[in-house]
């Protein structure tokens, strides 16, 4: 059997203060090498500051069929939003 | 140049370019415990804030203002948890932080340690407590530990509904009853001076603020919020014509703000030391539910211990 190489997610920053944003995967035997190709292959450009990798198999996702409970509670609970609430006429700001 | 300056060198260059600093970026070690001190105890007001509201959930007077005052205290556990993410990583556990709090040597915000009486008062905290903690926040969004900022930029994007509830509760009893009325007023009274304490210290008597600002933890002094709060709030009370209990509050033309007057220090500095009247109340609340939710967190280990063991037979 012909061994696989483990697939990695990479995750970059493009600037200092925001978040690693998900940018795609490459596959690595370890996660030394992972950074090296993702820094080859993704932040070519000047994309990103830094850059995470973390093995496929370690992120686990929610399923397609939960997304409805994700939105439910929007859908009936409108008081979690500030514009539920009106404001008397002169306060505008809060 | 020496590797340590060098790299004190890099740290700074980039707190005065702005630049966030990160969790695995080389830090100066008062850098990093100033951080933990400032978010824990951030983390940890946003948790025990949750007990002066829990105190009414059973009591609110309708089906919808118990819906909105669950959402918030769900909100406010939601924040505790961002905030305890962020300060962990700075290198420090959750179980430190929470051990820090119960032999008190990590503080919350001492607002908390007042009870909450009536039912205008959850309305007051919403609209008086949660207005001052905004201010602040806001701020925090700019603030150089980037989880810390990114922490507050998800909270902020919250607090707005909280302020607003509190607010329509007030306006609701301002307009009601003769009694009613009286009760918004008397939330407002006893509400007031804890709000403005929120902030702290005179800037010159600040312990922490001094270094803070410099290296851009805070990004507003404790003044200047302050000031901040009461010329955005003092309209708010006239328009649903309630009186901030402040003999010496007056609209200054040349300054462009209020002046207001002296805050009680003596108050202040008891309840920060633990004798307000509420902090044994509080704290031992907090112990309680800690300890009595013991046996969940052991479950769900021993759940998930179960569960690998299972899947590996």
């Amino acid at each position: 059997m012909t061994e696989v190489t483990p697939l990695f997610e990479v995750f970059v920053r493009s600037r200092r203060g925001l978040d690693h944003i998900h940018v795609g995967s490459l596959h690595a035997h370890d996660a030394e090498q992972a950074l090296e190709y993702a820094r080859e292959s993704y932040i070519r450009r000047g994309e990103g500051v830094s850059i995470w990798v973390v093995e496929s198999r370690h992120i686990h996702a929610s399923q397609e069929s939960d997304v409805e409970s994700f939105y439910d509670p929007m859908d009936d609970k409108p008081y979690r939003h500030a514009t539920h609430y009106e404001l008397p006429e002169g306060v505008d700001n809060m | 140049m020496s590797e340590a300056s060098d790299l004190e060198q890099r740290f700074e260059d980039k707190i005065a370019a702005d630049e966030r600093i990160e969790p695995k970026d080389w830090m100066p070690d008062a850098y990093r415990k100033n951080l933990i001190r400032q978010m824990s105890q951030h983390a940890h007001s946003e948790v025990i804030g949750m007990q002066p509201e829990g105190n009414w959930l059973t009591r609110a007077p309708t089906l919808e203002r118990k819906s909105v005052l669950l959402a918030k205290i769900q909100d406010e556990a939601g924040h505790g948890l961002y905030l305890y993410s962020a300060t962990e990583t700075l290198g420090v556990t959750r179980e430190e932080l929470v051990a820090a709090l119960h032999e008190g040597r990590a503080k919350y915000a001492s607002i908390f340690n007042y009870p909450s009486l009536t039912w205008a008062d959850i309305g007051a905290i919403g609209w008086l407590v949660d207005g001052a903690a905004i201010v602040n926040q806001i701020s925090l969004q700019r603030t150089s530990y980037g989880p810390y900022a990114r922490a507050m930029v998800r909270i902020c994007k919250e607090e707005s509904f909280h302020q607003r509830q509190g607010y329509q509760i007030m306006v609701r009893l301002a307009e009601g009853s003769e009694a009613q009325k009286q009760m918004a007023q008397d939330a407002l009274n006893r509400w007031w001076w804890p709000s403005l304490m929120m902030f702290g210290p005179h800037d010159g008597e600040s312990a922490h603020s001094a270094q803070s600002m410099l290296w851009k933890i805070k990004r507003m002094s404790n003044d200047d919020g302050r000031q901040k709060f009461v010329d955005q709030t003092v309209p708010q009370a006239d328009i649903i014509d309630l009186t901030v209990p402040d003999p010496d509050l007056k609209w200054n033309e040349a300054r462009g703000h209020y002046d207001f007057g002296e805050i009680n220090w003596d108050e202040f500095m008891q309840v920060i030391s633990g004798n307000g009247p509420c902090n044994r109340q509080r704290l031992g609340q907090h112990k309680k539910a800690h300890e009595e939710g013991a046996w969940v967190r052991e479950a769900m280990a021993a759940y998930a211990k179960r569960k690998a063991e299972t899947a590996h037979d």
